[in-house]
């Protein structure tokens, strides 16, 4: 018996994000060899700054490294046995592990680009989760001593932000500015900076765009999917070609699947969100939920660690619009930087869980969900913080809820038969069946 | 219209054929490494039982963790809704079911119609199922059957923090060499147990009624910390069935709803 209830196809645009991801860890590796400069820092790090130094500047983000890196079970364990053989705890978080373990056994998760893991010139952060800041500092000392140079952004959410705050952070953003010049013996380009902070502006804009168009049913997108493209935007979202990416090809093609009716999940009968990182060894956990015919929208992580949302006048929640101003010198870029980044809503929940269960509510409500998983990530103490409060409230909005256990970036922690079992249990509390063995 | 379920679990394979909602019997084995013939074999005894030939059963409603071995089943369910299913039948009132097997511990929280609104399942280790207190009854060299009794003829509460079987175990044998009265052992075996699934249970949510169900729950004296810890009474059901059938006869009901249109 067909169960097919909507038309699917493959995304067109999917090839291009592959390569686009490709040629970032790719220029990183080869970025010496062309005379530029390489610098590491967070997918949150303000990289529309460094841009200011050059177009021949690149960078590597370490999330999205820690995530490749545990994708490859063989390489994340040997990473995590490394460092744990240097004394570093297990519980850490584990993406900061498997980055570490690569710097101790020298190897990059992209042999074919470089065997040795690229070293690079400066260490650019900031700091709003406990690790952040300590994942450079550590970083620094295993390559031997690395300029590094991390800006506190810890001011608390966003609707409270005030004028000093602002200025506090705005402030750092000029000193980095100084330290970039005496580290790398450049001059500052305030063009290419005013530039890059409006390709930022778009990628979030586009990417919450696109995001937001999952509230369609069928849903054109599905979260497994969305993890290889919203990635684009944690490499390095100051980009030209991120943002074109999601401006020109991205979201206008999804924007024709809502159109034509093109589901992510042909069978689609049941619609949930997750939280925080997969387990990333085991994303076959959504082609599983696919059984019954569930698609994961997304999920406030996917949604919002690069876009950015607003409130919109008829009350829905939509992509945040880019700022109609016109910037011309670079402490109005650097004000507007800071300003756009604080209204990041997965900064907001590391100031009180119930700002993130506000969030999470809206979304199983405006995205029309039957039920939530929530990935209880012993990997990210960032992301996991208060889980156990949304879920709570969560519940009490009316969103079954089903946590599971596990760790992002490290497969010791994750339990890939009884994680099913429980799904089997929820997708039968949901009233479903499976409808393909 | 006469239907059956079975529960395929870690160390029992149970059955209960269902006659127009009355339960014409009930068989149990223990399970194989080959659990089709496990299934098989409790079919078979209990279709004995009661001399009905297998072609009169119309519907058979499979659960347990082996129950996608059960290829003749025409159904599958997870323990969560043959539990959810089975105590509605027995104890309508029950809003929150603990059930305590061979390798899991299970809570589950109903609504008034008997539908499931949450669960929780212990993660990783058995410290808070029956395995647990099979293996501590062989380092204690007593009967499993005994260990309910002697343990209500403990006096002294003694605190047990393992969180595995493995290391529970060394913390016995260490509580043995301290000369520690069996029974105070025994009883904080149980307490043990109780502490772990009380926990899980305060996670998901009690409310009351409370029923105990899954082999441990014939346990005199795990029921007997599992009240103290949670500080009021629990429903252990006796009739039609007993504990470790629950699941059995809630698949059975499932395949008996099936039949009547779901
Ligand atoms: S937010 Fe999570 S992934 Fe990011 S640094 Fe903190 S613990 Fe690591």
């Amino acid at each position: 018996m067909s169960t097919t209830k909507y038309p699917s196809e493959r995304l067109k645009s999917w090839g291009k994000a592959k390569t686009l991801r490709e040629n970032y860890y790719r220029d990183f590796a080869e970025a010496h060899d062309k005379g530029g400069i390489r610098w590491a820092g967070g997918a949150w790090s303000f990289d529309a700054i460094p841009a200011g130094l050059g177009e021949d500047v690149w960078c590597l983000t370490g999330e999205p490294y820690g995530a490749t890196v545990a994708f490859n079970k063989e390489l994340a364990l040997e990473c995590q046995e490394a460092i744990e053989t240097k004394g570093f705890a297990r519980d850490l978080c584990s993406y900061m592990r498997n980055y570490w373990g690569s710097i101790i056994l020298n190897k990059y998760a992209w042999p074919q680009y470089s065997e040795e893991f690229p070293k690079p010139d400066f260490m650019w952060q900031d700091h709003i989760c406990c690790s952040h800041a300590k994942w450079y500092q550590v970083a620094s000392d295993l390559e031997g001593g690395i300029p590094t140079f991390s800006i506190d952004v810890s001011v608390g959410p966003y609707e409270e932000l005030t004028e000093s705050r602002l200025n506090y952070i705005v402030g750092q953003m000029h000193d980095g500015i100084k330290w970039l010049e005496k580290t790398t013996s450049r001059d500052y380009n305030d063009e290419l900076l005013i530039k890059a902070v409006q390709n930022e502006f778009r990628t979030c804009h586009y990417w919450a765009a696109i995001c937001e168009l999952n509230k369609t049913i069928p849903a054109p997108l599905d979260e497994k999917s969305m993890y290889a493209l919203y990635v684009l935007g944690t490499l390095r979202k100051s980009s030209q070609w991120t943002a074109d990416y999601y401006e020109k090809e991205l979201y206008p093609e999804i924007k024709d699947r809502v159109k034509r009716g093109i589901a992510a999940v042909e069978n689609e009968q049941c619609r949930i969100m997750t939280d925080t990182q997969p387990p990333w060894a085991f994303l076959k956990v959504f082609r599983y939920l696919e059984k019954y015919g569930c698609v994961s929208i997304g999920s406030l992580y996917t949604f919002s660690l690069i876009g950015l949302w607003e409130d919109k006048e008829d009350g829905t929640w939509g992509p945040r619009s880019i700022p109609e101003i016109e910037i011309t010198n670079r402490d109005e870029a650097l004000r507007a930087l800071a300003e756009w980044n604080l209204s990041k809503p997965e900064w907001q929940h590391f100031y009180h869980p119930k700002l993130k269960s506000e969030m999470m509510i809206r979304i199983a409500r405006e995205w029309k969900l039957d039920g939530v998983l929530l990935h209880f990530n012993r990997g990210c103490e960032g992301l996991s913080l208060g889980i156990a409060e949304n879920r709570l409230a969560i519940q009490k909005a009316g969103f079954p809820v089903m946590p599971f256990e596990g760790n992002m970036g490290d497969e010791r922690e994750f339990d890939l038969t009884r994680t099913m079992a429980r799904i089997d249990a929820f997708m039968e509390s949901l009233g479903m069946k499976k409808l393909v063995d | 219209m006469t239907t059956i379920g079975i529960d395929l679990g870690a160390k029992n394979t149970k059955v209960v054929i269902l006659r127009d909602g009355e339960i014409l019997t009930t068989a149990s084995v223990l399970s194989g490494f080959d659990q089709k013939a496990s299934a098989d074999e409790a079919v078979n005894n209990a279709l004995r039982n009661v001399g009905i030939a297998r072609d009169e059963i119309k519907y058979i409603t499979a659960t347990g963790a082996g129950m996608d071995a059960i290829t003749f089943a025409n159904d599958t369910v997870t323990e969560i809704s043959a539990n959810a299913r089975g105590i509605t039948a027995v104890f309508p009132s029950v809003r929150t079911v603990i059930d305590v097997g061979a390798e899991e511990g299970r809570v589950i929280r109903l609504n008034e119609n008997g539908k499931v609104v949450d669960f929780g399942i212990n993660e990783k280790c058995a410290a808070g199922a029956g395995a647990f207190t099979e293996a501590m009854a062989r380092a204690l060299e007593v009967d499993l059957e005994k260990m309910g009794e002697m343990s209500l003829k403990s006096t002294k509460a003694v605190p047990m923090n393992a969180q595995c079987t493995i290391f529970a175990e060394s913390e016995v044998v260490s509580l043995i060499h301290q000369k520690t009265p069996k029974e105070d052992i025994i009883r904080a075996v149980h307490d043990a147990i109780a502490d772990r699934i009380t926990s899980m249970a305060r996670r998901v949510g009690i409310e009351k009624e409370v029923a105990l169900v899954g082999g441990v729950a014939n346990n005199i004296g795990f029921v007997d910390s599992m009240t103290r810890n949670l500080g009021y009474d629990l429903l252990v059901p006796k009739d039609p069935v007993v504990p470790e059938f629950i699941p059995a006869y809630g698949a059975a009901l499932l395949a008996q709803d099936e039949l009547n249109g779901g």
